[in-house]
């Protein structure tokens, strides 16, 4: 059994991972974990990934989770191109520096965004109090502009010239909320055109070709949603009053 | 010039880098940021590190935030022993899994226990908020069992058969609740065991220094010194912890 992938393309980190692999030829099966049909509950993910989440890697027995510890995984084994993860002390620590701001200032927002916006009010019936929505926006808003100041600047990419792994990642993440039409990059051009060009590089074929599930969202019939996801996300909207 | 460490050694990533430094004999300046007194947002410490955080590195023109990116430069810069940040692939990537993994499994909840157990009674001068506590607690109770149950099963430290910076950053983490009174690692036998492991490691005088601070009972008349300050903190605190 080759490099096994367990992905839902709903999911951002998921995503970075996919067009990682794919962007760099690094085959591997495509092991479909649906998240709004709460598979990645079942007995069978829980024994490849007890934590429950997406993505997961297995490469013989070695299994690995977390989709920054992944990306750099397959870095390192396939020995992709150094621009996506340049060896120069600093360039590599600007690298490090993004990967691990994201987690906190980038992927939990963009992806309560989605919720607030689009999966609480489709599957619950109700909205999110707009006082909450509004905190969310603002810290949303405030990332962002840290993003562009601290680690876009003016450069083409985050590390200079070239498209490196915290430019995939931080991308992917953005786009989360469009599967609820809002759009992040509204406000800033210097932002847009980055976007374009992170796109650009990766090569729009793929990168819409990964985002198409996301972008569909709207579309799904929320009837299907299993159960169990549906009382976690009556649960989430709880927290929300 | 040795790298400036701009740290404030209530916060555990702080002690992290703090421990690794001196351990492993990396010459730096200490730059201490007093997080209590608001040092950490303003425009002086801002234009080391805009994100508003510690820790943060100064090394010539070079300057760098987020605990991880500076464990990670200074083990690289110095050459550190490789039990740190293993060379071989797959342990490599355990150790990498972990410092991804516990921005939010580990450090986001600690973080409010110790919120919820010092800083919120400290500030508004009421009693430690029982329920609330038990919530957040209940919070962080995924994360140790997923430590005691699965990771430890299988291995004496996080990542490999040795110390590495996943046990580092899990252990000052972990150690910011329980230096006030929380006591994490009842219920997790081998959690503890785990925690004994590492601070022998580490060595128990440098675990100690390190800790020194926040092992102390906060000083009351700190919190009344500004007391529009510590209504902010106050309100900005239960708007975080819920």
């Amino acid at each position: 059994m080759g490099l096994e992938l367990y992905l839902d393309l709903l999911s951002a980190s998921c995503r970075a991972v996919y067009i990682f692999a794919k962007k760099n030829s690094i085959p591997f099966d495509f092991q479909f974990v649906d998240l709004l049909k709460g598979h990645h509950h079942s007995k069978e993910y829980i024994e490849i990934n007890p934590l429950k989440k997406l993505p997961s890697l297995k490469d013989g027995r070695f299994i690995l989770s977390e989709s920054v510890a992944i990306l750099f995984y397959l870095c390192r084994k396939y020995s992709t191109p150094s621009h996506w993860y340049p060896p120069d002390l600093h360039t590599r620590a600007r690298v490090d520096e993004f990967m691990a701001w994201q987690h906190t200032a980038i992927q939990l927002p963009m992806s309560r965004i989605l919720w607030i916006k689009m999966l609480i009010p489709r599957i619950t019936g109700e909205e999110v109090p707009a006082e909450k929505t509004e905190q969310m926006l603002t810290e949303v808003r405030t990332n962002m502009q840290l993003f562009e100041e601290k680690f876009l600047q003016d450069k083409m990419f985050i590390t200079g010239d070239h498209i490196s792994l915290a430019d995939l990642v931080a991308l992917v993440e953005m786009m989360q909320p469009m599967g609820g039409n809002y759009n992040v990059f509204l406000n800033s051009s210097r932002l847009a055109e980055w976007r374009m060009r992170v796109e650009l590089a990766i090569g729009s074929g793929l990168f819409w070709e990964a985002h198409d599930r996301l972008m569909k969202l709207a579309e799904w019939d929320c009837s299907t949603l299993d159960p169990m996801v549906k009382e976690k996300i009556c649960e989430l909207l709880q927290k929300f009053r | 010039m040795p790298p400036e460490l701009f740290l404030d050694l209530y916060s555990p990533p702080c002690r992290a880098i703090y421990i690794f430094a001196l351990k492993n004999g990396i010459p730096f300046q200490l730059r201490p940021v007093e997080l209590g007194r608001g040092e950490h947002l303003k425009p002086e410490f801002l234009k080391v590190n805009p994100l508003g955080k510690v820790p943060a590195l100064r090394d010539g023109d070079f300057l760098l935030a987020e605990s991880v990116a500076i464990l990670l430069y200074l083990s690289r810069k110095y050459q550190t022993a490789e039990h740190w940040y293993p060379p071989e692939l797959q342990a490599r990537a355990r150790v990498d899994e972990y410092l991804a993994w516990q921005h939010t499994a580990v450090q986001l909840p600690a973080t409010n226990v110790y919120l919820c157990k010092s800083l919120l009674p400290h500030f508004s001068g009421q009693p430690v908020d029982q329920e609330r506590l038990d919530r957040l607690m209940g919070k962080l109770r995924p994360a140790l069992q997923h430590l005691d149950q699965e990771v430890l099963a299988a291995k004496p430290f996080l990542a490999t058969e040795q110390v590495s910076l996943a046990d580092l950053m899990a252990f000052t983490e972990l150690m910011q609740p329980t230096a006030v009174g929380c006591d994490l690692f009842r219920d997790w036998p081998r959690l503890a065991a785990w925690r004994a492991r590492v601070e022998a490691a580490l060595g128990p005088e440098l675990v100690q220094e390190a800790h020194k601070l926040v092992l102390q009972p906060r000083d009351p008349r700190d919190a009344q010194r500004d007391p529009k300050l510590a209504q902010e903190l106050v309100h900005r605190l239960l708007e975080r912890l819920g």
